[in-house]
């Protein structure tokens, strides 16, 4: 048994490993080094608690850990990198569910003992968590339970988004917003019936309340995120991540264990950034997207003159036989068509030729932050030809071909050149300052925003229609 | 619809309008195709290529007017072949109805609908059959072929072992079509190419094409020739006068000059004086591609190619399109394809004279024994770019002033900040007790660290990040541990299952950052 300094000393140690594996991911090459700080810290910090002071009942300790390290490992062997945002999504959803668990455990434990403390009960049955809740006072207490509410609320709140998030994710449930009559003002009214509960509960009115947060909140967390479109899951996902962080804080600070706030507000703040670089990305605001639906239109859009032109395969092939740079501009409708082999078979033929091929990610290309470099990674695309919006978007001027694989609203002129535009100010890749554009594409469907695409009808673009698997596996064997 | 296609009668015309390849494709639109006997044989077409694509080929003008449903030819008609018309025929060519106001009448006498391919609207849908612009971009090209055949030295500068060549410089005036082919076809070449151009937004597609813009010292605004129809506008007399210093001065150092400047339904404005011709060397040459409507040089004759004085050649001919007749035919049939396809929105082979179209009301001249010229302005502004607004330019002191304010402005944001948070702070210091504020201290610690460290993430890394802290927000796992020492059995059991998912999530996120971490390569 590991003495109470002992363990504090690993939760010190595991505490600095996380942020140290956080900030290892600053570039490719020290990531790889940064996971193994993750997992010995993570290591060091279960170690230390199970052998740590009162702890028991360690067969079931040992089946639960069995049983859950099985699966995820299967979770993480069997998953395509395609199907991370729902992976993602999903893992959020359990820690969320685990933080309701453990709020509603807390206050059961705080019944117990305050059943004890009234029965004059021997208290050195307590164990653990028990006896620290046996040793506090009455303001302590106050404060416990509205730690045990946040804990529940926002825990119940992640646990039904997250589900939901995975639902429009994976594609079973339908990714069109969807509101009940009265839409946010029944939001508002499930918050304000939650504090109420809240008020009653620090009142002493008993675990019942609780259960009616977790339903309530549960509520809001469905009924929010099944109000949002399915291409805003990217801030939707970094906000159920910064949740899932504040809810671990929140029980950190329900079971005064310091290593649990110190993780939860790395991953809450780190997930709130990524909601934030996300929002920046489409030039909107968080409430904005949260509350869902773009922001209306402020006046006439600007009519789109000129006609969209198709293009076949040797067209395609030979304008890019004949360039010297290149940029491809990837986005959801790549994942979609799981045309990322077919990519990377492309460019590396056109390397190949000594051709300059890079590709331009935009912050919110597909459906989750750094999808889009995660599938371009997996179709052995070298990481350092892939760059970021703001390394390439002066380069298009200097590039004889970009070729736009499943993306729109990112490469929408509009966003620059029509103030009316409800897309207006959104920074986007300025593809069509390249010498020729080629947009592959199945048809000729506005994007998720339903805004008509000025960039189909330049002059210098040219529509390659059909799926863009089976397109670029047309356009291969033409390159030569 | 029977579509006939005219042999040009006017002398030394070698296009034709319709090539066997635009007549297969007519033919998919559901049209039948007849041409006149050896109607494309000037341009490099022989009947049997025709004959091939399944075109009926008819001995005579008059044979094929009669069986005709759309005519089609080059050039304006000429009396005799208006007359052959009648009401239920269509003729497609250019007309050039603010010229010819007489055919116009006569066409009308006779009941036939009349589209003429110079009347096209410059709007964007139109300009696959937009004739002129076509034509022009023909003529830019054959000026500069025709002046380097008419000057005695290379295009670009060399330097051989028989001694150094200098680049020749061409002066292209009038960055419209023509002359923008004429810049592309100059550079390419390899001479030193200056344009000018009375309308100060095309100096961006000017420079983007290799040439130098030739700026004149005057400030007055110039027209928008977004308002009339892309065209440039006339000129104020201050601007002719100062556009004429310009030349003046420059003009003894150019060795071509290449002139495309038109205003519509006005004679060609003088640009390139006698003076101005006198100045420069002998053996240079001046292409005047206004030659027809009176020329921007007033020494240019029309058609011909003098040689004045001092040595200077001045080419004057009006037919550089037909010079390169196998081009000229084959884009302007591509022009008359689209028209007609327009005209056949079903594609079956029915020919509907949509009156309410923008670029069929407007290229249409006589239709159903009235004329209809000239056309009400499209309903759809020209193509013309609206000029950027530029950025005013910041003094220095102001530059300064305004980064003072943006650092004062940041200054008070962040006390109010800090003082905010400090007042929050307090509050709850007041309040809550000692064991939670200790911890409180932690959290405020860390969520300030997690901020320094999570902005440092590469955005490449963005998913494995949300992984890897999925996988440490596992760490409630600890708190299940905790709790499931207890005796209550519902604790126990909730703490079981907290344990159980928590660990897949430990267990999964991290295992699929690792798969996801080995999968960057470096190139």
């Amino acid at each position: 048994m590991l003495s109470t300094g002992i363990t504090s000393a690993a939760y010190i140690a595991a505490a600095v490993l996380f942020i140290l594996s956080l900030g290892g991911l600053s570039n490719q090459e020290s990531a790889k080094r940064a996971v193994w700080y993750g997992i010995v810290g993570m290591a060091l910090a279960m170690f230390a608690t199970v052998f740590g002071p009162g702890v028991g009942n360690y067969i079931v300790i040992a089946l639960m850990v069995c049983i859950g390290a099985y699966l995820g490992m299967v979770v993480a062997r069997r998953v395509e990198m395609t199907e991370m945002p729902q992976l993602v999504a999903a893992l959020h959803s359990f820690v969320g569910l685990a933080a309701v668990f453990i709020g509603l455990n807390a206050d059961f434990e705080l019944a117990n003992v305050r059943q004890l403390l009234a029965s004059g009960g021997d208290l050195d049955t307590l164990t653990g968590f028990g006896k620290k809740l046996a040793d506090k006072d009455t303001v302590e207490i106050a404060i416990l339970k509205i730690e045990v509410f946040l804990g529940v609320f926002i825990g119940a709140v992640t646990f039904t988004g997250s589900v939901v998030a995975f639902g429009k994710l994976a594609g079973k449930l339908s990714g069109t917003p969807f509101k009940l009559p009265g839409g946010h003002a029944l939001n508002a009214i499930a918050l304000l019936a939650s504090i109420v509960l809240m008020v009653l509960y620090a009142g002493g009115a008993g675990v019942w309340t609780m259960i009616a947060v977790m339903v309530i909140a549960g509520f809001i967390g469905w009924h929010l995120i099944m109000g949002i479109g399915g291409a805003d899951m990217p801030v939707v996902v970094s906000m159920l991540n910064s949740y899932s962080g504040w809810a671990a804080a929140a029980i950190g600070f329900t079971l005064g264990n310091d290593l649990l706030i110190v993780v939860g507000a790395l991953v809450g703040s780190s997930g709130a950034i990524l909601s934030y670089i996300m929002c920046k990305a489409m030039n909107r605001n968080f409430v904005s997207v949260i509350l869902g639906g773009f922001g209306g239109a402020k006046g006439p859009q600007m009519t789109v003159e000129g006609e969209q032109i198709s293009i076949e395969a040797d067209g395609v092939a030979a304008a890019l036989n004949e360039a010297d740079s290149v940029v491809i501009i990837p986005g959801y409708g790549m994942a979609v068509a799981q045309a990322q082999q077919s990519v990377s078979e492309l460019v590396r033929k056109l390397r190949a030729q000594g051709k300059q091929v890079r590709f331009a990610i935009h912050p919110v290309a597909g459906r989750l932050p750094g999808h889009m470099n995660v599938l371009l990674a997996e179709a052995r695309v070298p990481y350092d030809i892939v760059m970021e919006m703001d390394e390439i978007n002066d380069d298009f001027p200097n590039t004889d071909v970009a070729i736009v694989i499943g993306s729109n609203d990112i490469v929408n002129p509009a966003a620059q050149e029509d103030p009316n535009s409800p897309i207006a100010g959104m920074p986007v890749l300025e593809c069509w300052k390249a010498k020729q554009v080629f947009v592959s594409k199945r048809g000729q469907g506005t994007g998720y925003s339903g805004i008509e695409n000025p960039l189909f009808f330049k002059e210098n673009t040219r529509m390659f229609y059909g799926d863009a698997k089976a397109s670029l596996d047309k356009l291969l064997p033409m390159i030569d | 619809m029977k579509i006939g296609v005219l042999k040009e009668i006017f002398s030394g015309e070698q296009r034709v309008a319709l090539t066997p390849e635009s007549a297969a494709q007519l033919q998919k639109l559901g049209h039948d195709c007849i041409l006149e006997k050896g109607a494309g044989i000037c341009a490099g077409f022989s009947d049997a290529q025709y004959k091939a694509v399944g075109v009926a080929i008819a001995a005579t003008a008059a044979a094929l007017t009669k069986t005709s449903d759309v005519i089609v030819k080059v050039r304006p008609p000429s009396d005799a072949e208006l007359k052959r018309l009648s009401a239920s025929k269509t003729l497609i060519s250019f007309f050039y109805p603010g010229a010819n106001a007489a055919l116009m009448e006569l066409a009308q006498s006779k009941g036939a609908s009349v589209i003429a391919m110079d009347m096209v609207p410059r709007i964007s849908r139109a300009q696959k059959m937009d004739a002129l612009s076509s034509m022009a971009n023909i003529a830019g090209y054959r000026a500069v072929i025709e002046a380097s055949n008419n000057f005695g030295r290379f295009f670009t500068g060399q330097v051989t072992a028989a001694g150094k060549v200098p680049p020749a410089k061409v002066l292209v005036v009038g960055a419209g079509v023509a002359g923008l082919a004429a810049i592309g076809t100059s550079t390419s070449l390899g001479a030193i190419t200056y344009a000018f151009d009375v309308r100060p937004e095309v100096a961006e597609q000017v420079e983007s094409m290799g040439a130098e813009f030739v700026f004149l010292d005057f400030s007055d605004e110039q027209a928008d020739g977004a308002a009339t129809g892309g065209y440039a506008p006339v000129s104020s007399p201050e601007f002719a006068a100062a556009q004429l210093a310009k030349f003046g001065e420059i003009a003894p150092d150019m060795d071509i000059v290449i002139t495309t400047a038109l205003i519509p339904n006005r004679d060609a404005p003088e640009l390139w004086t006698a003076d101005m011709v006198a100045s420069m060397k002998p053996g240079s040459v001046i292409i005047d591609l206004a030659a027809e409507k009176g020329g921007n040089c007033k020494l240019t004759v029309m058609d011909e190619r003098v040689v004045t004085d001092n040595g200077v050649i001045i080419i004057g001919y009006t037919d550089f399109p037909s010079r390169m007749a196998a081009q000229a035919s084959t884009l302007y049939s591509n022009n008359i394809r689209h028209m007609v396809a327009d005209l056949t929105p079903n594609k079956d082979g029915v020919i509907v004279h949509d009156m309410e179209d923008d670029v069929i009301r407007g290229a249409t001249v006589t239709h159903q024994g009235e004329i209809t010229f000239p056309p009400p302005p499209p309903k759809i502004q020209a193509i013309a770019a609206k000029p950027k607004e530029t950025a005013p330019v910041l003094t220095r002191e102001e530059v300064k002033a305004n980064e003072a304010a943006a650092y004062r402005k940041t200054t008070r944001q962040q006390y109010g900040l800090l003082a905010a948070g400090g007042a929050l702070m307090l509050l709850l210091g007041a309040y809550a007790p000692e064991s939670f504020m200790q911890h409180f201290i932690v959290f405020a610690l860390a969520c300030f660290i997690g901020f320094q460290v999570i902005w440092g993430v590469a955005h490449a890394l963005h998913t494995p990040l949300m992984a890897i802290t999925n996988a440490i927000s596992g760490i409630v796992v600890v708190g299940a541990l905790l709790q499931i020492g207890s005796s209550n059995i519902l604790v126990w059991l909730l703490a079981g299952l907290s344990v159980l998912i928590a660990t897949i999530n430990i267990v999964g996120g991290f295992m699929v950052t690792r798969r996801m971490l080995a999968m960057f390569q470096k190139s």
